[in-house]
């Protein structure tokens, strides 16, 4: 059975085509995906982000529970609204999703996690959390909006009251904050700044048609994957997955060895570590003419790899992509496209930031 | 979706030929096809006096979303490519049926263009297809 957010008449109203994404019918694209690339990455767009999962931690088990969840430190965690980006691991280090998690107080943390992941997520970390005494509540409740682009914030700040708009306002990137009801984190899935906020459903087709007349266009699930790759964020099941540890995976960044916290996988990376991490993220340009495509081979001097995420970035105007290919120098790269050695230059991702092609790329 | 030109023939898999004056089959890919694939950024094209076949892969479309072939519906020598895709692939999401053509083939069969579906049976069949 398809499941359906709170805005599914809202985007069939304004024209979108409708896609089965992980269970969801969900708006691919309202017309032009690559025009509502350019939007977000020129103005402002908007996402629904409602099939996101929301769980709320209560109790005073939740930080030693998280401790040991997550291979990210929740140590870091010490302001409210405070968000920690982390992968959730296997005993075997591979990744059962990446999440976000917000602190909002010592006994409430507010954890999101993919869509698509959501039976086997909310299983892992209901078995997990048990011997902790936590009291676990999904919010299917409260609907999502991610506002992203240069003029996003501005747009969403216009829509608020005084007080609400003075509080989002001064968040610093990676931060939330209670306003008028909804969650408003400085947080996003684009490379630009921008808001995603979280509304109770009541009001959500309500505060949809504001950010509407505000000037901010809709925009789906296609272009929301071309910008996130060309920002460099990896995508949960195509990127990653259980089959690979975070440091294979481009996010050694948010593994935390920090002394004497003893998470799920923390021992299999250790001694993944130890022996030298067999396989590397990279970013791939194409400058010839073409897509790059998820599970097309790569070709390297350190051996042969796979593409991950691959697609055309509107931004750059050419292929782009991230490969896992073995450790070691890579040298000159190919890509087998349908049968044809293409030549494809390794790059530092992200590809794109703040609207502007990255330095080398 | 716009009209379907009544002087075309189609393939079930989404192609239209268009027999010209000079005998000559002119072929592209469906406005029905261009609306599944989304926005095209990459057509990459036969060669001129490729030999091809019918039902054969010929080109290939792709757009930010996926690469479908593109087969021909009928056997004969490729004598025109329209290199202005190569520049503007989008040229085929706003003008399937005119501008947006992909290549001319010199037919070795013209009777193999009997067995295309006519516009009505094209338009049947997108019906049935789903929705």
């Amino acid at each position: 059975m398809t499941q359906k957010t709170i805005y599914n008449e809202t985007h069939r109203a304004l024209g979108a085509k409708m896609v089965d994404f992980g269970g969801w019918d969900m708006p691919i694209h309202y017309g032009s995906q690559i025009e509502e690339h350019h939007q977000v990455r020129r103005d402002a767009g908007m996402f629904d982000v409602s099939h996101m999962t929301v769980l709320d931690m209560r109790g005073s088990g939740v930080r030693p529970f998280l401790r040991m969840l997550v291979a990210n430190s929740v140590e870091k965690l010490t302001k409210p609204g405070k968000a920690l980006y982390s992968c959730m691991l296997d005993g075997n280090g591979g990744v059962i999703d990446d999440l976000i998690i917000y602190f909002m107080s010592e006994d409430f943390f507010r954890v999101v996690v993919n869509a698509a992941t959501r039976d086997k997520d909310v299983a892992w970390i209901t078995a997990q959390a048990a011997p902790f005494k936590i009291d676990i509540k999904e919010r299917r409740d409260l609907a999502m909006v991610a506002v992203q682009g240069p003029n996003a914030r501005d747009k969403v700040l216009s829509l608020l009251t005084p007080d609400a708009a003075a509080a989002a306002k001064k968040l610093g990137k990676f931060v939330a904050v209670e306003a008028d009801g909804m969650f408003v984190a400085r947080t996003g899935y684009t490379g630009e700044d921008g808001f995603e906020i979280m509304v109770p459903e009541t009001q959500a087709v309500e505060f949809w048609n504001r950010l509407l007349a505000a000037g901010v266009k809709p925009a789906g699930l296609g272009a929301r994957d071309t910008l996130r790759l060309e920002a460099g964020m990896a995508l949960y099941g195509q990127d990653m997955d259980e089959s690979v540890s975070p440091l294979e995976a481009g996010l050694a960044w948010t593994v935390a060895f920090d002394e004497g916290r003893d998470y799920t996988g923390r021992a299999a990376l250790e001694a993944q570590q130890a022996k030298g991490v067999p396989r590397q993220m990279i970013g791939v340009v194409m400058d010839e003419k073409g897509v790059l495509r998820h599970g097309q081979a790569v070709f390297t001097a350190a051996g042969e790899g796979e593409i991950l995420s691959g697609t055309f970035s509107p931004t750059l105007g050419k292929a782009i992509a991230l490969a896992r290919v073995p450790a070691g120098e890579i040298g000159a790269v190919e890509v087998d496209i349908r049968g044809k050695r293409v030549p494809v230059r390794p790059v530092k991702y992200p590809f794109v930031r703040d609207g502007a092609a990255q330095p080398g790329v | 979706m716009s009209e379907i030109p009544g002087d075309l023939k189609f393939l079930k898999s989404h192609e239209w030929a268009r027999v010209e004056d000079n005998g000559q089959v002119t072929v592209g890919i469906s406005d029905h096809a261009q609306g599944l694939l989304g926005d095209l950024v990459y057509v990459e094209l036969p060669n001129i006096g490729d030999t091809i076949t019918l039902g054969g892969a010929v080109a290939v479309v792709e757009s930010v979303k996926a690469a479908s072939d593109v087969y021909s519906p009928v056997s004969g020598k490729v004598v025109a490519v329209n290199d202005a895709l190569s520049d503007k692939p989008e040229t085929i999401n706003e003008d399937a049926y005119g501008e947006g053509w992909i290549f001319v083939v010199a037919p070795d069969d013209m009777d193999q263009m009997a067995d295309l579906l006519a516009p009505d049976d094209y338009a049947e069949l997108l019906e049935d297809e789903g929705h």
